[in-house]
């Protein structure tokens, strides 16, 4: 067996590729659901409609999408220049705790200053949280799949014991949550009455000037060269530590804004379950994207329905809503394929 | 002092050799697979699913041991996956190794609500029992820790022994060294890299889910959600500190879990001074520490995560 470079894939390619692969997971799935019991057209059928059969279905998936948007455009950036971070996790629940330190009544002025205000604190908190692996990276050759990943534990333990001491809400009932923020750092919801916030606004922001940057700017040459090849960039007389430092900076920052998005826009305060995994999905969502900004958008609302979709599901039939993460992780499995079999064809000899 | 005496103690020693115990099998496994030039990010994932299987074996009334194999078959299988990806079509091996754990800890989570969908609070199984070899275990301190463990613990250290000897000292260890290390030369002897580095996938991924079955079935005796806790990124860790080689990579774990037992009783002795966060962060901490302090010198085999493809330099 031998891999045989193709021709630059076309969209028309692309694009069946990208459909098998999901199909390849839709199978996936429907074999383990028929292993429990029900009918895999049935259950479909009440996942789409759970994930956008109403506009209440509709409006809770982009909800769901939105920390998705952040944590995804944060892992296509980081791994287009081949920085492995692992790590969003970690960055959004800094993001968050920055919210709450700063949005609970610490600067009490006008919400068009204070938004601004803990949306570049997060930033900034989030981004150095990415750059200390960067650094060890480059300095001292130290892999950052390992450092981002273990830095998710330490975060937490960290975000722990914040909220069982100086972020401890007093009127909290004992629970460890924070206090929550107050109306000038709430972000205002889109429509009223429903939980869809700007956030979710924000994180398409956010997809276009991410695109901008890697598309148009000196910067996001530098940062795609030295993901193609850090070798060749650097005799190019690019500067490969530098571009990985500012690639951590716009990463790390990118997937603080999903902890601010969630507790300034959805939760109001802090808590220990702010993210179920919102940092990892955040790669399948990239890789959906296949690493493109304005796709993340996309593989979010996407990856987001499926599990609003199966929650739902699970109400109703009797199928585990853990077929969602089945579904989504064998869709990172089948993606990286196809993504492959668009650039090669496989020659059996 | 009293924080001195602590390691004198037969009791902290044997923690630590037992805390040793996952992280040895799971050490192993990830070096096997490294040393043949594949980096297995799928080890969290895999030790979650040979918990799961082995516990589950138990439970439906299978004997011990049949809960090992049945673990490291499954492993396997979850090997031969992240093998099939990346060594013949040789997708990127940090995507695929997540996307291996993403998938095994999925899968598992959704076979324990279809399995057990009646159970609130995990069952336990009658796991291993500790073993007392006679008069070696009579040693004062070391004794008790080295000689009065469960057989899986014993296991683990005849695992190391093995690695080594088959690593070494066998046709089948030197290719697998070489095609970590250069596999044209290998493929230029007529053996097939493809072969080799899938099998070391394979092997490796049955030890790191024995890994995960021994803290369901030598430690806990039940399967809890979230219970790997890391234990697979650490062993990821141990490997670079034992620079590849498993007489060391067997003292970074015992190191390590002397330090994670010493912790706790640290954290009982300090009573409540110190928020037991802190404690719990210590082990995380001493990896990413431990990691930049061997970094530098450390002796990657030459042809870690570069994908090979017949025919091509």
């Amino acid at each position: 067996m031998r891999l045989e470079p193709r021709p630059a894939p076309s969209l028309a390619r692309t694009l069946g590729f990208t459909v098998l692969a999901i199909a390849g997971a839709v199978i996936f799935s429907s074999i383990l659901v028929m292993l429990a019991g029900a009918n895999p057209f049935t259950v479909f059928w009440l996942v789409i409609k759970g994930a956008a059969g109403t506009q209440f279905a509709l409006l809770e998936t982009l909800t769901r999408a939105t920390p998705l948007i952040f944590t995804g455009l944060a892992v296509a950036v980081a791994f287009r220049a081949r920085l492995w971070n692992i790590g969003a996790e970690a960055q959004l629940y800094i993001g968050a705790v920055m919210t709450v330190v700063l949005g609970t009544g610490a600067i009490t002025i006008p919400a068009f200053g204070l938004i601004p205000i803990i949306m570049v604190a997060a930033m900034l908190a989030g981004a150095l949280v990415l750059l200390g692996p960067a650094i060890l990276k480059t300095r001292f050759g130290v892999d950052e799949v390992v450092t981002t990943l273990l830095l998710n534990f330490i975060v937490i333990l960290f975000v722990s014991l914040l909220l069982e001491g100086p972020l401890k809400d007093p009127m909290g009932l004992g629970w460890p949550q924070s206090k929550r923020v107050i109306a000038e750092a709430k972000l205002p919801r889109i429509i009223t009455g429903k939980r869809l916030h700007y956030g979710f606004v924000l994180a398409i922001v956010s997809a276009g000037i991410v695109w901008f940057i890697m598309k148009k700017t000196v910067l996001g040459y530098e940062m795609r060269a030295v993901g193609h090849n850090a070798e060749a960039a650097r005799f190019a007389g690019i500067p490969v530590n530098r571009v990985l430092a500012k690639t951590a900076l716009i990463s790390g920052g990118l997937a603080a804004l999903a902890g601010f998005s969630e507790v300034a826009g959805l939760k109001g305060n802090l808590t220990l379950d702010l993210s179920p995994g919102y940092g990892y999905t955040g790669i399948v969502v990239a890789m959906l994207a296949m690493l493109n900004p304005l796709g993340v958008v996309l593989a979010a609302i996407f990856v987001a329905g499926i599990f609003v979709g199966a929650d739902a599901m699970s109400r109703s039939a009797n199928v585990p809503s853990y077929i969602a993460q089945v579904m989504v992780a064998s869709s990172l499995l089948t993606m990286v394929t196809a993504m492959m079999l668009m650039r090669y064809r496989i020659r059996w000899r | 002092m009293e924080a001195f005496e602590i390691l004198l103690t037969a009791s902290f020693w044997v923690a630590a050799i037992r805390i040793a115990s996952p992280l040895i099998f799971a050490t192993m496994g990830e070096l096997v697979c490294e040393r043949a030039g594949v980096l297995n990010l799928g080890i969290e994932g895999i030790m979650t699913a040979g918990a799961f299987a082995g516990w589950f074996t138990v439970y439906l009334g299978f004997g011990l041991w049949t809960g090992v194999l049945v673990a490291a078959l499954t492993g396997a299988a979850f090997g031969a996956l992240h093998g099939f990806l990346t060594v013949p079509l040789g997708l990127s091996q940090h995507v695929t190794g997540i996307g291996v754990t993403l998938l095994a800890t999925s899968l598992t989570y959704f076979s324990y609500r279809i399995l057990l969908p009646e159970v609130s609070s995990p069952p336990k199984i009658e796991a291993f029992q500790p073993f007392e070899i006679p008069v070696l275990s009579d040693i004062p301190v070391v004794g008790q820790a080295l000689f009065n463990q469960t057989p899986l613990t014993y296991f683990a250290f005849v695992c190391v022994a093995l690695v080594a000897w088959i690593l070494y000292r066998t046709p089948a260890g030197v290719a697998v060294r070489a095609v970590g290390e250069n596999p044209s030369a290998v493929e230029a002897q007529g053996i097939s890299v493809t072969m080799v580095r899938m099998g070391a996938v394979m092997a490796g991924s049955a030890l790191m889910a024995i890994g995960g079955a021994f803290l369901t079935m030598s430690a806990f005796n039940s399967f809890f959600f979230e219970m790997i806790n890391g234990r697979g990124w650490i062993a990821i860790a141990l490997v670079v500190f034992g620079s590849w080689r498993p007489g060391k990579a067997l003292i970074g774990a015992i190191l390590f879990a002397a330090f994670d037992a010493y912790q706790v009783r640290l954290q009982q002795l300090t009573g409540g001074a110190i928020p037991y966060q802190v404690f719990l962060m210590l082990p995380y901490v001493l990896s990413i520490a431990a990691l930049v302090l061997v970094a530098r010198r450390a002796g990657y085999p030459k042809a870690l995560m570069i994908p090979y493809q017949k025919g091509e330099r």
